[in-house]
Order: C-alpha cells, then sequence, then structure tokens
C-alpha cells in the first residue's frame, strides 16, 4: 500500500516536472510546476515530516506561484516561437544527466545501506511541535537571521521594480 | 515498503530534470522554475535521509529546520529574482536568454 502510494506520487512529481521542461505555453509550465510540488509535498507526508509538507504547499504552490504566474501576466509572454535547437546544449547535458543518473544508479544498487525499510517511528510524535522546538530553542538566531534575510529581499525588491523618477 | 533507495532515485531524478530544464530551455521564467526543481529535490534528499537515521525513535528535526530553512532563502530568491526579469524586460523587451548577448565577446 505505502509501495504504491509511493510511486502513485513519485510519478506525479517526475511527470508534471518534466512537463515544465517540455511545454511551450509559460502558464502551462507554471501550472505544471504546481502539480509537480502538489506531489512532492505528498512524498514528504509519506516521509512523516507533515510541518515540511505544509510550508511546501504554502510557500511553493501558493506564495511562489502566484508570484510567477503574475509576472507572465505582467511581462505578457506569447508561446515560444521554435527556434534552432543548439546541439552543443544538448550533447553537455545529456552527458552531464547521463553520467549524474549512472552514478546515482550505481551507487544505491552497490550500497545495502540504503535498501534498509522505513524504520518504525515513536507513535503519537507531534511533528509541529518537535520542529518548533528545534527551531527555537537550538536554531533561534539563524531563525531572525532568515528574518531580515526575508526584510531585505523585500527593500531590494521594491527597489528593483520601482521605476526610474527622471 | 519503499526504501532509501527509492526517494534518493525520485530525488535524483527531479533533479535531472531540472537541470535539463536550465540547460535547455531559452525562456528564463522556464530556466528559474528548473532552479525551483533543483531545490526541491535537494530538500527531498535532505528530508528522506533524516527519517531513515532515527535518533530514539524520532527522525532528526535538525535536517528539517535546515529544509525550512532552504525553503525560506529559496522565497526570497524568487522575489528578488523575478524583480530582475521584470527589470531586464523593461530595459531589453526581451526574456530569450539568447537574445541577451550585451556581456558577450
Amino acid at each position: 500500500m505505502q509501495l504504491a502510494l509511493f510511486w502513485i506520487f513519485a510519478s506525479l512529481t517526475l511527470l508534471f516536472a518534466l512537463g515544465v521542461v517540455v511545454l511551450r505555453n509559460p502558464v502551462s509550465c507554471a501550472m505544471s510546476l504546481v502539480m509537480s510540488f502538489v506531489g512532492l509535498s505528498a512524498l514528504f507526508v509519506t516521509l512523516d515530516a507533515f510541518f515540511i509538507a505544509i510550508v511546501q504547499i504554502l510557500v511553493y504552490a501558493g506564495a511562489v506561484m502566484v508570484l510567477f504566474l503574475f509576472i507572465i501576466m505582467l511581462l505578457d509572454l506569447r508561446v515560444e516561437t521554435r527556434r534552432p535547437l543548439r546541439l552543443g546544449a544538448w550533447l553537455g547535458g545529456g552527458l552531464v544527466l547521463a553520467g549524474f543518473l549512472t552514478t546515482l544508479f550505481h551507487v544505491t544498487a552497490s550500497s545495502p545501506s540504503l535498501s534498509v525499510v522505513k524504520p518504525e517511528i515513536v507513535p503519537g510524535l507531534n511533528d509541529v511541535a518537535q520542529v518548533g522546538i528545534a527551531l527555537f530553542r537550538y536554531y533561534n538566531l539563524p531563525f531572525q537571521i532568515i528574518g531580515v534575510l526575508l526584510l531585505v529581499a523585500t527593500i531590494g525588491v521594491v527597489v528593483l521594480s520601482r521605476r526610474e523618477l527622471k | 515498503m519503499p526504501t532509501l533507495a527509492h526517494y534518493l532515485l525520485v530525488s535524483g531524478g527531479l533533479f535531472s530534470i531540472g537541470l535539463l530544464g536550465v540547460l535547455l530551455r531559452r525562456n528564463i521564467l522556464i530556466i528559474f522554475m528548473g532552479l525551483e526543481l533543483m531545490l526541491n529535490a535537494a530538500n527531498l534528499s535532505i528530508v528522506a535521509f533524516s527519517r531513515f537515521n532515527l535518533h530514539g525513535g524520532m527522525p532528526g528535526y535538525n535536517e528539517q529546520v535546515l529544509v525550512f530553512f532552504v525553503i525560506t532563502v529559496a522565497a526570497a530568491e524568487v522575489a528578488v529574482g523575478l524583480a530582475i526579469i521584470v527589470a531586464l524586460f523593461r530595459a531589453k523587451q526581451t526574456i530569450h536568454v539568447e537574445d541577451l548577448d550585451a556581456l558577450k565577446f
């Protein structure tokens, strides 16, 4: 049952991610990306990381996607015109990918410690509470710094997107 | 039951698809989406490692906090990057990377 769910969500994630690369209309790409993130969030749920799954939905499928669609709308993009393919990019990309994937397959096939079945966790564990304890007890300073980073990003976006006044 | 190798393969596949998007597409928005896919693939492998290495029956929450920080920084990165793309579009009227060759020698 778990394995079936895993394959359903994994294929959902990978197929829609492939859609991002293959589709020509930018709006279809953005929608495909949303579905890919939803599948990924379901994979996080199968790993008992409920907090991360919810944050994934809220931040990526919510905020980031609205931002992407808003920019696509703002730029008024048409469907891309076909241009001649760059043979060098295809060859280089194919070589890098083939090397990476064969290495990954080799490593996962040859190391038995990677094929352990998922160990049982303590029943009734409160995931959000545990993440909150770790975040505010041990990582309070990085948390504050992240807040400052978001403030800097907000100011930077306002400065960047302001029209030049002459 | 899915094993750690399953999750690592899905994560590697997602990373490869994102890299493919960055290498092959020439629309700068789609390149940006490919970057997001690669970041998410890294997140998936971090969470999978934390779930499969239990400490006293509990998954590692330090790793989940790291993923939380990665998601936050990625959100900030998307906001700044899209603002740069809008500024670029205003200046050049294109988001096709082959038309942006002002720095090319």
